[in-house]
C-alpha cells in the first residue's frame, strides 16, 4: 500500500485541469438514507477513470449526482461541489448538462424499447441545434464504430441482444457530441466476449474522439485494464484510489476485487476474518 | 341491404366523434402513462371558449373572421391551460405513482368544469361554423331510395381524418414527435439524453387540448355546447379498451367499431329485446375485450426479454 499515493482532494495527477471534479459530496435519499459520505474524485480531460465497488457501494449514485438525474429519484446532494468543465452542475437541468457535453449511459442500457435502433440514435441528438447534415455525419460515424448497429438499424431496440443494446446506448450518447460520458456498468449481464468488445470501443472512442469516460464497474479486472485511474468505493466512501497499474498490484485489491490471493488462506472463514481485521481506513 | 348500409355508415360516422375524444386520452396516456380524467372537461372548456368568442366577434365582424377568431382564442386558452397544468399540477407530482396523477386529473376535471362555466356561462350554446345541415342521399343507383347520410357526420369524419393524419406525421416524422415517443417509452432514459420532461408535458397537453377543441366543435355542431358534453369522455373509455390505450390507430378503429356496433346492435338486436341497448352496448363489448384481449386491438404489447 505504500506505493499508492493517497490524495484526499481527488486530484489524479494526469493531464492539466480536470474536466470533472467532484468535491466531498454527500447524497441523501428520501431525506433519511445517507448514501454517499463525502466522495471526491476527478477525471482528467481525455482520461478514462473507473469507480469500482460492490453492489450498493454508491457507484450509480455518484454518477447520477454528476448527471443531475438524482432529483427524479428523490435523492439530493446535500454537501459538496461538483464541477463539470469549469461549471457547477447543481443548478443546471440534466438537459443543460447534456448540451454542455456531459451525458450518462444508464445502468441496464435503458434503450427506448419501442423505437428502432436508428430512432434511438436520433434521440441522442435531441439537444443539438447544428443542423441535419452534421447529425447525419455523426450517425454515419456511430455506425462505423458499431457496424452491428447498422445491420440492426430497423429493429426495435427492445428485441435486439443485450450487447447490441449496450452499443445502442453508447452510440446514442455519442450522438450528443459529448466531451464526457458517464458509463454505468457497461458489463452488466453481458458475455465476456461482448464485454471485451464494448470496452475496446470505449478505448477507441476515447482515443479517436477525445471523449473522457467515468466508468462505474463491478468487473474490476476489465475496468482496470482499460482505465488509467481508479477509485474504490465502499459503503459511500472512497477507500482507495490510484493509477490502474498500482491498483492492480495492490494486495487488498487483489484479495477483495480480483479474487487473487497469494497467501495460503484456503477457507472462506479466513478471508472473512482477514477482511474484518483489515478495515479500510477512511 | 340499403337499410343495413345506411345504419352502418351512420354508425361509423358517429363513431368518428368517439375516436376524436379517445385520441385526446391516447396522446396523454402515451407520453406520460396518465389516464387524463379531465379530457371531457377540456372538451367542454374548448367548446365554450370557441362558441363564446365566436358569438362576441360575430357582433362586429363578418362570419369567417368570427370563426377564425373563435378558433384562435380557443387554441390560446387550451395552450394556457396546458401550461398551467404543467406548472401547477404535473411538476408538483413528479415521481409520484401514476395513480396519484390520475387522482390529480379527477380534481382537475372539476376545476376546469366549474371555472369554464363561471367564465363562459352554463347555458346550451349552438355552434354555427357553416357546415351544411341538410342530409345527403348517395348511392341511389345501387339501392332503392339510396343511402341517407348526415352531412354533419360526414364533415366530422373528414376533419377527423385530417387531424389523425397530422398527428401521425407529427409523431412519426418530426424530431419533437420522436422525443415524445422516447419519453413515452422510458422517462429516465429520455432525461439522460437531454429531453426535458416538463417541456414534453406542455406539448402533449397542448396537443390534447387541440384535439379536445376539434371534438367540441364537431359535437357542438350536432348537439350544442353544454355541460353534458363532459360525459362524452365516458364513451371514450370503451373505445380505448377496444383499441388499446397507447395506439392512435387503435383509438380511430375502436371509435369506428363502437359507433357502428352500437347502431347496428340497436337496430337489429335491440328490436328483439325491446331496444335501448345503444346506451350500454359499448361497455359490454369493452368488458368482453378486457377478458379476452386486455391490451386492446392495437395496444402495445410489453416487450420483455428473457
Amino acid at each position: 500500500m505504500a506505493q499508492i499515493e493517497r490524495e484526499t482532494n481527488g486530484q489524479s495527477g494526469i493531464g492539466t485541469t480536470p474536466i470533472l471534479s467532484v468535491n466531498n459530496i454527500e447524497v441523501i435519499y428520501d431525506q433519511v438514507v445517507l448514501v454517499l459520505k463525502g466522495v471526491s474524485l476527478a477525471v482528467p480531460r481525455g482520461g478514462i477513470v473507473s469507480i469500482l465497488g460492490a453492489n450498493g457501494a454508491g457507484k450509480t449514485t455518484t454518477l447520477k449526482a454528476i448527471s443531475n438525474l438524482l432529483k427524479s429519484e428523490k435523492g439530493l446532494v446535500t454537501k459538496g461541489i461538483i464541477e463539470f468543465d469549469g461549471r457547477r452542475v447543481d443548478n443546471t437541468t440534466p438537459n443543460d448538462l447534456v448540451s454542455n457535453g456531459c451525458v450518462q449511459v444508464m445502468e441496464g442500457r435503458h434503450c427506448f424499447a419501442h423505437l428502432s435502433i436508428h430512432e434511438n440514435l436520433l434521440t441522442g441528438a435531441f439537444t443539438r441545434r447544428n443542423g441535419k447534415a452534421a447529425i447525419q455525419r455523426d450517425l454515419d460515424a456511430v455506425y462505423e464504430y458499431f457496424p452491428r448497429l447498422r445491420e440492426r438499424r430497423k429493429s426495435l431496440a427492445g428485441y435486439v441482444s443485450g450487447g447490441e443494446q449496450q452499443m445502442c446506448a453508447i452510440g446514442r450518447a455519442m450522438m450528443s457530441r459529448p466531451k464526457m460520458i458517464l458509463l454505468d456498468e457497461p458489463s452488466m449481464g453481458l458475455a465476456p466476449k461482448i464485454v471485451e468488445e464494448i470496452f475496446g470501443i470505449v478505448k477507441t472512442l476515447n482515443e479517436a474522439q477525445g471523449v473522457s469516460f467515468l466508468i462505474a464497474e463491478q468487473n474490476t479486472n476489465m475496468a482496470l485494464r482499460y482505465a488509467t485511474y481508479g477509485y474504490i468505493l465502499e459503503t459511500g466512501r472512497i477507500v482507495l484510489d490510484g493509477s490502474a497499474d498500482d491498483l492492480r498490484q495492490n494486495e487488498d485489491v487483489k484479495e477483495f476485487y480480483l479474487g487473487i490471493a497469494d497467501s495460503n488462506r484456503t477457507s472462506f472463514r479466513d478471508v472473512k476474518s482477514y477482511r474484518r481485521r483489515k478495515r479500510w481506513l477512511a | 341491404m340499403g337499410f343495413f348500409i345506411e345504419v352502418l355508415i351512420g354508425g361509423l360516422l358517429s363513431g368518428v366523434l368517439y375516436s376524436l375524444v379517445a385520441l385526446g386520452f391516447v396522446v396523454i396516456f402515451k407520453a406520460s402513462g396518465v389516464l387524463n380524467f379531465a379530457q371531457g372537461s377540456m372538451v367542454l372548456l374548448a367548446g365554450l371558449a370557441f362558441v363564446r368568442a365566436q358569438a362576441f366577434l360575430g357582433e362586429t365582424f363578418p362570419f369567417w373572421i368570427s370563426v377564425a377568431g373563435g378558433l384562435a382564442f380557443a387554441v390560446a386558452i387550451m395552450v394556457i391551460v396546458a401550461w398551467l397544468v404543467e406548472k401547477f399540477v404535473l411538476t408538483r407530482l413528479i415521481n409520484q405513482s401514476s395513480l396519484s396523477l390520475f387522482m390529480a386529473t379527477i380534481g382537475l376535471a372539476f376545476v376546469i368544469d366549474e371555472l369554464s362555466q363561471i367564465a363562459f356561462g352554463s347555458e346550451v350554446y349552438a355552434v354555427k361554423i357553416g357546415i351544411p345541415r341538410e342530409p345527403i342521399i348517395v348511392l341511389t343507383g345501387l339501392f332503392d331510395g339510396g343511402v341517407l347520410l348526415n352531412s354533419v357526420d360526414l364533415w366530422a369524419a373528414i376533419i377527423a381524418a385530417c387531424l389523425v393524419l397530422i398527428l401521425v406525421v407529427f409523431f412519426q416524422k418530426t424530431g419533437t414527435g420522436l422525443a415524445l415517443r422516447a419519453v413515452a417509452d422510458d422517462h429516465a432514459a429520455a432525461q439522460s439524453v437531454g429531453i426535458p420532461i416538463p417541456w414534453t408535458w406542455l406539448i402533449i397537453w397542448s396537443v390534447a387540448g387541440l384535439i379536445a377543441l376539434a371534438a367540441a366543435v364537431l359535437w357542438g355542431t350536432k348537439v350544442g355546447i353544454q355541460y353534458s358534453i363532459v360525459f362524452l369522455a365516458m364513451k371514450a373509455l370503451p373505445v380505448l379498451i377496444l383499441g388499446g390505450f397507447t395506439s392512435i390507430p387503435g383509438a380511430i378503429v375502436g371509435g369506428l367499431l363502437i359507433g357502428a356496433g352500437e347502431k347496428l346492435a340497436e337496430v337489429f338486436i335491440g328490436s328483439m329485446i325491446g331496444g335501448g341497448i345503444e346506451y350500454w352496448f359499448a361497455y359490454v363489448v369493452a368488458l368482453i375485450f378486457l377478458m379476452i384481449w386486455p391490451q386492446g386491438l392495437f395496444g402495445e404489447r410489453l416487450i420483455e426479454r428473457i
